[in-house]
């Protein structure tokens, strides 16, 4: 239990039914203090039910999990005060002005009455709205939302926060400050636990958790992920007919896998350098002359396709 | 461990939003006025001035004497002299009048030759409570006038007459004296407007939080079940209780209905029926997470009941045995029972001990309900 006491999360055996459906089959990890996880996986592979339960929004079927040192299913509200959410859909209230939400949430949370004018504007300040504290919230456009919605999450300064999709639906400038913001609080020692599909935005995070159909399929820095997912090198292919191309190459010597990314195919391969050639002459035998391959790096967003097809069930990939 | 703190925040934004939702401010500022003008003007049980015809087929001294009488009771008030029966018939059908008097032609006559005569009462009976109450007060009328007629005759005869009557009845009415309807009804209506209001508002009140997506947020705090129903309910009851007073007013200065209780007892009574609607919309609320199936079963379970079976304006005594028995199950209708009787016969605490204590024990069986009715939870 030695990892349990230096952990701000550790999370053991976790599983989640709703009736018959299996949410969570039994997940494990630890998160330390000031680390930012990521949870990155397909829609309904169970990253929202994973923080709900965390949050003691929903409580585990099976297993056991500790926020900040305290069991969640025994003293859910003692995990509440050291915790902030921020959910899916945005909840704040849209007919109360910026400041008055902050207030409320001040008030839910117990802020200390001395200190509370001073995370108001930190909080404000942060969210880019000074001037704006007597707006409602109903007429702010969506990154500001996101941001006020962070602020309220952190007003009372929790050791662990909880972000679901946070950035969804929000303008890539404003996702790059808000990921400046989940750094700077990492920094600060929050952790953070992130769940988003955008794979640039996973690559923010300190380690990556995937996870796919209630399942933990791998966990690590992306660095890592990058490394140990991928046994081979990867080729990019750019040709016509991708669908009979990529039946050919799934079968050809040397091939691990084939994925289809926008216009082209990434293959994985055992020699890039000796693969290229081959496959490019094996596709032309077949009538689909004037294919490209050239060797790339392999990003985040491959290894979570590969990740992910190997954990499904054959003949579905993801 | 409750958060006074919380509580407050809770209370404070509960009524910002009410501030800001037209739909909650017309519930909260329209419906008491809307409601004691609507009823306080639309139902009235007193019958006065029913619509009379009149066909006097003779057109003498004594016909003419006969309908003057009519025409100068509050009871009735003549719409027209018809010219023959079948416009009498036509006016029944198309309920220019209710009731009809009919002077036939030999009235004098009779009246001379022997003593006595017949007129003609024709009622509506359509509306058989008008029809049976005009048909008695015509049956007054004429029988004075016939008195009258007597005591003349008498009269002209040399008779020494000693005009008593055997028995006399004087009745005198306790606590509305004019028998007006209106004194009867009006300080019901204070119920049927707590009914809408408190559970109305408060039916909402959850049930937006689960459909605007604000609830997971607010669960994932650190707030209590108890923080929270407390929290909301608390702007709801000073609205409520705001209520209650513009209905006093408008009771009081308005259709001068007599207010001989104290204002501690109506403020006390008050307090435990709103704490009883307060708790119902909210446990309906809890219960329906949905604004619109919330606010239909919260006016089913309060509203409805407030108006058919709490005597606010349906004595209770009139209703079959079986619907009798639900009315104990009715929280209104100890509250009008306790209402009727501070205005109209100044009743304290003290008299009204029973409806108090059972209005009391209704509150706190519908708090501990809607206390334990919210759970922080999305399972």
């Amino acid at each position: 239990m030695t990892e349990a006491a230096s952990s701000r999360i550790v999370v053991e055996g976790l599983v989640k039914r709703f009736g018959a459906f299996e949410a969570l089959r039994g997940v494990s990890f630890t998160v330390a203090g000031g680390e930012i996880m990521g949870f990155l996986g397909p829609n309904g592979a169970g990253k929202s039910t994973l923080i709900r339960i965390l949050c003691g929004l929903l409580r585990p079927s099976a297993g056991r999990a500790l926020v900040a040192g305290i069991d969640i299913t025994k003293d859910p509200e003692a995990v509440r005060r050291r915790i902030g959410y921020m959910s899916q859909k945005f909840s704040l209230y849209s007919d109360l002005s910026v400041e008055e939400n902050l207030r409320f949430f001040g008030g839910i949370y117990g802020v200390p009455r001395g200190r509370i004018e001073e995370r108001l504007r930190f909080a404000i300040d942060m969210a880019g709205l000074t001037g704006q504290e007597n707006a409602l919230v109903a007429t702010l456009a969506g990154g500001w939302k996101q941001r006020l919605a962070l602020g309220a999450a952190i007003l009372h300064q929790p050791m662990v926060l909880f972000l679901d999709e946070p950035t969804s639906g929000v303008d890539p400038q404003s996702r790059r400050r808000f990921w400046d913001l989940i750094h700077t609080l990492g920094s600060e020692g929050v952790s953070v636990l992130v769940s988003t599909h955008y794979m640039d935005e996973a690559e923010y995070c300190n380690r990556i958790a995937l996870i796919n159909r209630g399942r933990l399929i791998a966990l690590g820095t992306p660095h890592e992920l990058k490394q140990r997912s991928l046994k081979g090198e990867l080729l990019s292919i750019a040709c016509r007919d991708i669908g009979a191309a990529i039946n050919l190459l799934e079968k050809a010597p040397g091939v691990q896998d084939a994925a289809v990314f926008g216009n082209t195919l990434h293959v994985m391969v055992d020699d890039a350098d000796r693969r290229a050639p081959e496959l490019t002459a094996l596709l032309a035998a077949h009538g689909i002359a004037g294919a490209t391959a050239r060797a790339i790096t392999p990003t985040l967003e491959d290894s979570f396709v590969y990740l992910v097809g190997a954990s499904s069930p054959a003949g579905e990939k993801a | 461990m409750m958060r006074l703190r919380r509580i407050k925040a809770i209370g404070v934004k509960e009524s910002l939003q009410i501030v800001r939702d037209p739909r909650s401010l017309m519930i909260a500022l329209l419906i008491p006025i809307m409601q004691m003008f609507m009823l306080g003007y639309g139902i009235n049980l007193d019958i006065k001035h029913i619509p009379l015809c009149v066909l006097d087929r003779e057109g003498s001294q004594n016909s003419q004497d006969l309908l003057k009488r009519f025409a100068a009771s509050a009871y009735f008030s003549v719409q027209k002299t018809a010219a023959s029966y079948a416009e009498i018939e036509r006016d029944l059908d198309d309920a220019t009048c209710g009731i009809a008097i009919i002077v036939p032609a030999d009235f004098s006559k009779s009246l001379n030759d022997t003593g006595t005569a017949t007129v003609q009462v024709l009622a509506d009976g359509t509306d058989s409570n008008t029809a049976n109450i005009g048909a008695n007060y015509a049956r007054t009328v004429i029988s004075g006038f016939s008195t009258d007629m007597q005591t003349q005759s008498l009269q002209r005869k040399g008779a020494v007459l000693q005009t008593t009557t055997p028995v006399d009845i004087q009745a005198r009415v306790w606590f509305n004296e004019e028998l007006e309807s209106r004194n009867f009804i009006v300080p019901g209506i204070v119920a049927l407007v707590m009914a809408i209001v408190g559970a109305q508002l408060t039916s909402l009140t959850i049930a937006r939080e689960w459909e605007r997506g604000t609830m997971e947020l607010l669960i994932s705090t650190p707030v209590r079940p108890m923080e929270l129903m407390i929290g909301k309910l608390l702007p709801y009851f000073i609205v409520g209780l705001a209520d209650a007073a513009i209905c006093l007013v408008l009771a009081v200065f308005w259709f001068n209905v007599p207010f001989r209780g104290t204002l501690s007892t109506l403020f006390f009574t008050t307090s435990l029926f709103l704490i009883v609607m307060l708790c119902v919309g909210y446990y309906v609320s809890v219960a329906i997470r949905s604004q619109a199936g919330a606010s239909q079963i919260a006016l089913l379970l309060t509203m409805l009941p407030a108006t058919m079976l709490s005597g606010f304006a349906f004595p209770i005594e009139q209703m079959p045995a079986p619907v009798q028995g639900i009315t104990y199950l009715v929280s209104a209708r100890y509250y009008v029972t306790i209402l009727k009787a501070v205005f109209l016969k100044g009743s304290g605490a003290a008299e009204l001990a029973i409806p108090i204590l059972l209005l009391a024990l209704y509150a706190a069986a519908v708090s501990f309900l809607a206390a334990r009715a919210f759970r922080k939870t999305l399972d």
